[in-house]
């Protein structure tokens, strides 16, 4: 594995206790705020230090608490790219880019090295230009410039595009698959965007509360979570708790229905995304009073709640294509949780 | 009329605002680092002369120069040195009140700094001191600015301490702010009217520039 990382940090009531690896893949963390992400990051980078652990890159230990190794992040040879980019303000585009040429090229060779750079990026026109002239997406690229002229062995991506206005974001994404592709070594995304982690990684480890709460494939861990917490970071709208009724049925507590499905012994709640339930008849179809529709862009997001579900329980939300409500819209509805469709969730 | 306490009053504010320059900007930097309670003690201490009267600052640095206490007794002997009652006296007096001056704007100048600018240096291989240097200096340029035009100007108005200190000898130890106390003590009111137009004329251009320089800052 290319990248090994299994630390502690406690800072104030926050714990941290994070480990898994990594080969030459982009993994993405994936986690609400807070969830110790960024911090994950920062160990690895240099400029946090744990508390216990070790983190280890090609056989290289950059970390070992044990054997008192910490590498200054100046010999790590990692690209830790910042939400905000921490372009230096005082200094030109291409000052920027010279600065993380310095460890690799030699006095003479850094300029042409970093207008290479900015040429590769598209932003050569903007390089006597402060970075506080520059629009979102004209940052990130100078940023990228600057790190991937370093040298780095890992990339470290904090929140790539959350600084950006929504429409660059799916442009820089794509630039950003492209610039990962060419890097071929190990990438660590940190994002609370299911949608970017999903299009962006190959692995997925999702964080909660400063551990991990789960790992996998990133098809592994869209369509069997684990958890109710995990299947809330991968976009799972619907949750509720369970009381198993037999091995072939349960009584969902929070929607009030019963719902039949293969159990596994540890089951203990259910969630199912709201794209999932179908229209009509079927295993677990009820007959729903519809309590409020939302009109997306391109799609209706209608909130039911079944008409025997007692009261006090909370609506399930339909997430349907406009042509299809139009078709079957009213004031009650029948749809149906299919079995396969239901994901089974620890705590 | 003698221009010597004009001569002499900018001499002392530019060798005291030279050294204070140094070591105020050293100091915030590792007060600001410093672990909380060591940071909140030595923060105290260093402000202290900022709200002391100048003549409790003038009085406790009798104290400790003056040719009969300790420190002043051992330079005295040892480099044949008086550190009171001559000019240069005047240059620590006025030290030490600026200091916190110097002090208070460039921590607040080093705490505003953004200091993932600096971990994203080190990452890419900066070292230390370039990072010191090239990153965070020039980041906390303004602030550094305004904290050195201040000292300077409140160099050149002290006159508590100084007087203790230094005392008033025409032609040797005289500067503007002493030399108006006494020409209003001595009754010649003509010529300390002429002196407070000289301090006001001297005031009003730091001021003009203070300013300047922060509307140069903004427009970068």
């Amino acid at each position: 594995m290319a990248l090994k990382i299994d630390i502690r940090k406690t800072l104030g009531a926050f714990s941290l206790e994070v480990a898994f690896e990594a080969g030459e893949e982009t993994v993405a963390l994936l986690g609400a705020s807070g969830s110790g992400k960024s911090m994950t990051l920062r160990c690895v980078a240099g400029v946090e230090k744990p508390d216990r652990g070790q983190i280890l890159l090609d056989g290289r230990t950059l970390f070992d608490s044990e054997k008192h190794v910490d590498l200054v992040p100046q010999k790590r040879r990692v690209g830790l790219m910042f939400q905000h980019y921490a372009l230096f303000p005082q200094m030109t585009v291409l000052g920027n880019v010279m600065c993380g040429a310095r460890r690799g090229f030699r006095g003479g060779d850094r300029k042409k090295r970093a207008l290479e750079a900015l040429e590769a990026f598209g932003i050569r026109a903007l390089a006597d230009l402060r970075p506080g002239q520059l629009s979102g997406g004209q940052q990130q690229r100078a940023a990228l410039a600057r790190m991937l002229i370093s040298g780095p062995e890992i990339l470290l991506l904090d929140e790539p595009f959350s600084a950006l206005d929504a429409h660059l974001r799916f442009r820089m994404e794509q630039e950003m698959r492209e610039v990962i592709r060419r890097f071929g070594k190990t990438v660590l995304l940190v994002s609370h965007d299911r949608d970017e982690v999903y299009r962006l990684a190959d692995r997925v480890v999702i964080l909660r509360d400063g551990h991990v709460e789960r790992t996998g494939t990133r098809r592994q861990v869209f369509e069997d979570p684990g958890t109710r917490a995990a299947a809330a970071l991968t976009g799972c709208k619907n949750l509720s708790g369970i009381r198993k009724l037999n091995d072939g049925e349960a009584y969902a507590l929070e929607w009030g229905i019963p719902l039949r499905l293969r159990l596994k012994p540890d089951t203990e709640a259910l969630g199912i995304r709201m794209h999932a339930l179908r229209h009509g008849e079927g295993v677990n179809a009820f007959e729903c009073r519809v309590e409020e529709v939302i009109e997306n862009p391109f799609s209706f997001t209608v909130l039911l709640r079944p008409l025997e579900a007692p009261e006090g329980t909370r609506p399930i939300g339909w997430e349907t294509d406009k042509a299809t409500w139009t078709r079957v819209r009213g004031g009650t509805v029948r749809v149906c949780l299919p079995p396969e469709a239901l994901l089974q969730l620890k705590g | 009329m003698d221009l010597y306490p004009l001569w002499n009053s900018l001499r002392i504010a530019a060798v005291s605002t030279g050294i204070i320059f140094f070591l105020g900007i050293f100091s915030a930097y590792y007060v600001a680092r410093l672990p909380r309670a060591l940071k909140g003690f030595l923060d105290v201490l260093l402000t202290l002369p900022l709200v002391l009267p100048p003549t409790v600052v003038g009085y406790l640095l009798l104290r400790i120069l003056g040719p009969r206490r300790p420190i002043g007794a051992l330079v005295l002997e040892h480099f044949g040195l008086r550190l009171t009652m001559t000019w240069a006296s005047a240059i620590i007096a006025t030290s030490v009140v600026i200091f916190p001056l110097m002090y208070r704007t460039c921590r607040g100048a080093f705490e505003s700094f953004d200091e993932s600018l600096a971990a994203c240096g080190k990452t890419l291989g900066l070292s230390n001191s370039y990072i010191f240097w090239r990153i965070r200096m020039p980041g906390c340029r303004p602030g550094i600015l305004a904290g050195t035009v201040l000292s300077f100007a409140r160099a050149l108005g002290e006159y508590g301490a100084t007087s203790m200190i230094a005392g008033y000898t025409p032609g040797r130890t005289a500067t503007i702010s002493t030399t108006v106390y006494q020409l209003w003590r001595t009754n010649e009111d003509g010529l300390a009217f002429r002196w407070v137009l000289v301090n006001l004329g001297i005031s009003f251009v730091v001021l003009l520039a203070v300013n300047m320089l922060e509307k140069r800052e903004n427009r970068r």
